[in-house]
C-alpha cells in the first residue's frame, strides 16, 4: 500500500499579494480542460409503463432521445424487467455531454412483481464493478465513468400514498444510487390533492427510513433559500411534453385539454422547471460527486471487506485486488504463463488426436487397397479361366473345322476326279 | 281506465273491418286496456322498491369511490361512511360492502356498493381475483339455496352482483397484464363494464388512441364485456348496443365538489389551468356512462345477471352433485349440497 506522507499542517498564514500573479486563472484552466474532456452523466429512469418517463426525458433535454414507439396491443408487456441503455452526445455552448439514459421497461408491469428490482440492482452493481476494476488496473489511462449518477423514480399519481412496490424498490436502492422520487403525470392532481399527496409520501419515506437524495447546504445564504424551497416541494410533481402550444400569444410547451392548457414550464402548474434546474443547471456535478464519494465508496468497501475477510478471493471479481503494482505484475505474469501452459497442453492434445486420426485413416485406406487388390486378382483369375475355356472351345472348333475342311477337300478332289474321268470318257466317244 | 264501456261499444261498431294478420296475432277491434299493465307494474315497483348491487374493482388511487359518489350524487362510498382517508393498503384483497337506500321520484332503491381494496396493490398480485370470484359465486349460492327451499320467501333478497365496474389505469399505452387476466376470468360470471379512470390525465387525441387500443386488446383476448353481443334480442337492441359498444370503455372523471363556471354550478375538478367539468361531454364521458348505467340499462343489467349468469351458475351446480336436495326453511345451515 502506498503510504501517504503524513500531512503536517502548519498554521497557514495568509499573505497579501503585491501585484498580479495570475493564479486567479486557475478556475479557467480547469474549466478549459474539462470542457475539452467533455462530461459524462448517467441517468436512470424507473417506473411502471405509461407514467411518462420517455416524454419527461425528451422534455428535460429538449430533444427526441427516444424514438421508440409506444408498445402497440400486439406487443405484450415484457415478462421480465429489461435494462436498456441509450447513449447520446449533446453539445451546448461548446460543452459536450455524453448522456446515458438507462431505462427499465417492464418494471412493475407483470402480475407478480417480486424481485423486479433485481435486474436494476444487478445493473448498478455491475457498473460499479467495472469502475472498480478499471481503477485497479495497472494501465488506467482511459477510465470511462459509467456509474449511474442519478435514479429518477416515478410514482403513480394515485393521490393516496406509496405502493408497496415503491417502498420496496426505494429501500433497496437508496444506498446504491441517488434516488430522486418524482410524481409522474402531475396534471392529474389538483393543487390541494398534490399537497396532500406530497405530504403523505414524505411521511411514508421517513417512516420507512428511505434515504433520498439530499441537497447539500452551501455557505451561500441565497442558495440556501432556494434549496430550502426545493426541499419543501419534494417529491417533485412533474409533467412532460414536447408539444408546443400557443397560449395568449406565447408559445409554450404543454398539454392541450378541452378545459385548458397545462404548461410544462409554468411553476404554478408543475415542478418541472425546478427539476430541470436542479438536475442539470445546479446539481449535476454534486450528484456525480455524491455517487463517487458515497455510493461508490460504500460499494468498494463492501467488496474489499468481503475479500480481505476471507483471505481468499471469495467473490467472483476478476479484478486483481492485491496491493502493490509489482505484486500485481507478478500475478499477471504468472497468470499469463499459466495460460500459455494450458494452451500448450491443449495444443499437444489436439495434435495427438490429429495424429491418431491420420494413422487410423491411413490404415483404413491400406486395408481398402488390399481388398481391392484381392478383388482385382480374383477378377483377373476368373477372366483368365474364362479365356482358357474359350480357347479350348476354340481349339476344338478349329480341329473340327479342319477335319471338316479336309473332308470337304477330299470330297472336292474326288468330285473333280470323277468329273475328269467323265470328261475323258466323253472325249473319247 | 280511460274508456267507458259505452265508448268501447261505439268504437266496435265503427271499426268492423278488422283483418287477421298471417302470423296469428290479431289486431284489436277496440281498446281493451292491456297497455295499462305498465302502469300497474310501475305502481308495484314503487311500493316494493328494488335492489341494485354494484361492485367496483381497480387498484387503489383510481378514483373508484369518488366516481360512485358522483354517479349516485350522494355520499355512498365506504370512504364517507366513516373510514379514514389514509387507510393503509390491506395485505390481501378484501371485500367490503356498504348499503344505502336512496329515493327519487317515489322510487326506492337499495343500493349496495361492494368495494375491493387491495386489488392489484401488492408486489405479487397472483390470484388477487380469487377472493372476488369467490364472493360473486357465494352470492349466487345464497340465492340458489333460497330458491331451492321448499317454502320460499316471498321476495328473495337479491345480493348478487349485478354489475362490476372495472377501472383501467390511464397509462396511455395499453391494458396491463392484470387487467386482462381479471376480465378474462370474470366476464363469464358477472357483467363487467370497463372504465378508463382519471380521464383528465389524457388529452383528447391520447384518449381516443388509448380507447381504440384497449378495445382491440379486449377483442383479441376474447373478453365479452357488458353489453354482450350474444344477448342482443332484436335489431333495435343491437343497434343501440352497438353504438354503446363503440364508445366503450368510457373515459370518466369523478368529483363531488362543485365549482362556479360561467355562472353555473358544476361538479368538477379545479386545476391551475382550468376546471374539468364532470358532466360536460367534451371533457369526459361521465354523462354517457351515467345514462347508460342508470337511465337505460339498469333493469337490463339485473336481467342479464338473473337470466344468464345466475342460470349458468345454477346449471353448473345442479349438474355437479347430481341435483340439489330441497331444504326446509328451518334447515339453513349445511345440507347435502
Amino acid at each position: 500500500m502506498i503510504e501517504r506522507p503524513d500531512t503536517v499542517v502548519p498554521s497557514i498564514a495568509q499573505r497579501n499579494l503585491e501585484g498580479y500573479v495570475g493564479f486567479a486563472n486557475l478556475p479557467n484552466q480547469v474549466y478549459r480542460k474539462s470542457v475539452k474532456r467533455g462530461f459524462e452523466f448517467t441517468l436512470m429512469v424507473v417506473g411502471e409503463s405509461g407514467l411518462g418517463k420517455s416524454t419527461l426525458i425528451n422534455s428535460l433535454f429538449l430533444t427526441d432521445l427516444y424514438s421508440k414507439d409506444y408498445p402497440g396491443p400486439s406487443q405484450r408487456i415484457k415478462k421480465t424487467v429489461q435494462v436498456e441503455q441509450s447513449k447520446v452526445l449533446v453539445k451546448e455552448g461548446g460543452v459536450q455531454l455524453t448522456l446515458t439514459i438507462v431505462d427499465t421497461p417492464g418494471f412493475g408491469d407483470a402480475v407478480d412483481n417480486s424481485n423486479c428490482w433485481q435486474p436494476v440492482i444487478n445493473y448498478i452493481d455491475s457498473k460499479c464493478e467495472d469502475f472498480l476494476n478499471a481503477e485497479s488496473r495497472v494501465n488506467r489511462r482511459s477510465m470511462p465513468d459509467n456509474r449511474v449518477h442519478c435514479c429518477l423514480y416515478f410514482i403513480a399519481p394515485s393521490g393516496h400514498g406509496l405502493k408497496p412496490l415503491d417502498i420496496e424498490f426505494m429501500k433497496r436502492l437508496h444506498d446504491k444510487v441517488n434516488v430522486i422520487p418524482l410524481i409522474a403525470k402531475a396534471d392529474t392532481l389538483t393543487p390541494e390533492e398534490c399537497q396532500l399527496f406530497k405530504k403523505q409520501i414524505m411521511k411514508e419515506i421517513q417512516e420507512h427510513k428511505i434515504k433520498i437524495y439530499e441537497f447539500p447546504d452551501t455557505e451561500d445564504d441565497e442558495d440556501n433559500k432556494l434549496i430550502r424551497k426545493i426541499k419543501e416541494k419534494m417529491p417533485l410533481a412533474v409533467v412532460g411534453s414536447n408539444v408546443v402550444i400557443e397560449v395568449n400569444g406565447k408559445k409554450v410547451r404543454g398539454r392541450q385539454y378541452p378545459w385548458g392548457v397545462a404548461e410544462v414550464e409554468n411553476g404554478e402548474h408543475c415542478d418541472f422547471t425546478v427539476l430541470r434546474n436542479m438536475l442539470i443547471r445546479t446539481h449535476m456535478q454534486d450528484l456525480k460527486d455524491v455517487t463517487n464519494n458515497v455510493h461508490y465508496e460504500n460499494y468498494r468497501s463492501k467488496k474489499l471487506a468481503a475479500v480481505t475477510c476471507n483471505g481468499v478471493d471469495a467473490s467472483k471479481t476478476k479484478g486483481q485486488l492485491t496491493k502493490s503494482p509489482l505484486a500485481q505484475m507478478e500475478e499477471e505474469r504468472r497468470d499469463h504463463v499459466m495460460k500459455m501452459k494450458k494452451m500448450e497442453a491443449e495444443m499437444e492434445q489436439v495434435f495427438e488426436m490429429k495424429v491418431k486420426e491420420k494413422k487410423q485413416k491411413l490404415k483404413d485406406s491400406e486395408a481398402e487397397l488390399e481388398r481391392r487388390h484381392e478383388q482385382m486378382k480374383r477378377n483377373l483369375e476368373a477372366q483368365y479361366k474364362e479365356l482358357e475355356e474359350k480357347r479350348r472351345v476354340f481349339e476344338e472348333e478349329k480341329v473340327n473345322w479342319e477335319a471338316q475342311q479336309r473332308i470337304l477337300e477330299q470330297q472336292k478332289l474326288d468330285a473333280s476326279k470323277t468329273m475328269e474321268k467323265n470328261k475323258k470318257k466323253g472325249k473319247i466317244f | 281506465m280511460a274508456n267507458t264501456p259505452r265508448s268501447r261499444v261505439n268504437l266496435l261498431s265503427k271499426a268492423i273491418s278488422g283483418t287477421h294478420s298471417s302470423t296469428g296475432g290479431s289486431t284489436l277491434l277496440g281498446y281493451i286496456g292491456i297497455d295499462t299493465i305498465i302502469e300497474q307494474m310501475r305502481k308495484k315497483t314503487m311500493k316494493t322498491g328494488f335492489d341494485f348491487n354494484i361492485m367496483v374493482v381497480g387498484h387503489s388511487g383510481l378514483g373508484k369511490s369518488t366516481l360512485v359518489n358522483t354517479l349516485f350524487k350522494s355520499q355512498v362510498s365506504r370512504r364517507s361512511a366513516g373510514w379514514a382517508r389514509d387507510e393503509k393498503i390491506p395485505k390481501t384483497v378484501e371485500i367490503k360492502s356498504v348499503s344505502h337506500v336512496i329515493e327519487e321520484g317515489g322510487v326506492k332503491m337499495k343500493l349496495t356498493l361492494v368495494d375491493t381494496p387491495g386489488f392489484g396493490d401488492q408486489i405479487n398480485n397472483d390470484n388477487c381475483w380469487e377472493p372476488i370470484s369467490k364472493f360473486i359465486n357465494e352470492q349466487y349460492e345464497k340465492f340458489l339455496k333460497e330458491e331451492v327451499n321448499i317454502t320460499r320467501k316471498k321476495r328473495i333478497p337479491d345480493t348478487r352482483v349485478h354489475c362490476c365496474l372495472y377501472f383501467i389505469s390511464p397509462t396511455g399505452h395499453s391494458l396491463r397484464q392484470l387487467d386482462i387476466e381479471f376480465m378474462k376470468r370474470l366476464s363469464h360470471s358477472v357483467n363487467i363494464i370497463p372504465i378508463i379512470a382519471k380521464a383528465d390525465t389524457m388529452t383528447t387525441e391520447e384518449r381516443q388512441e388509448f380507447k381504440q387500443r384497449v378495445r382491440k386488446e379486449l377483442e383479441m383476448s376474447g373478453i365479452e364485456f357488458y353489453p354482450q353481443k350474444e344477448f342482443d334480442d332484436d335489431m333495435e337492441d343491437k343497434s343501440d348496443n352497438d353504438k354503446i359498444r363503440e364508445a366503450m370503455p368510457f373515459a370518466v372523471v369523478g368529483s363531488d365538489k362543485e365549482y362556479q363556471v360561467n355562472g353555473k354550478r358544476v361538479l368538477g375538478r379545479k386545476t391551475a389551468w382550468g376546471v374539468v367539468e364532470v358532466e360536460n361531454p367534451n371533457h369526459c364521458e361521465f354523462a354517457q356512462l351515467r345514462d347508460f348505467l342508470i337511465r337505460s340499462h339498469l333493469q337490463d343489467l339485473k336481467e342479464v345477471t338473473h337470466n344468464i349468469h345466475y342460470e349458468t351458475y345454477r346449471a353448473k351446480r345442479l349438474n355437479e352433485n347430481g341435483g340439489l336436495h330441497p331444504i326446509s326453511s328451518s334447515d339453513t345451515q349445511e345440507s347435502n349440497l
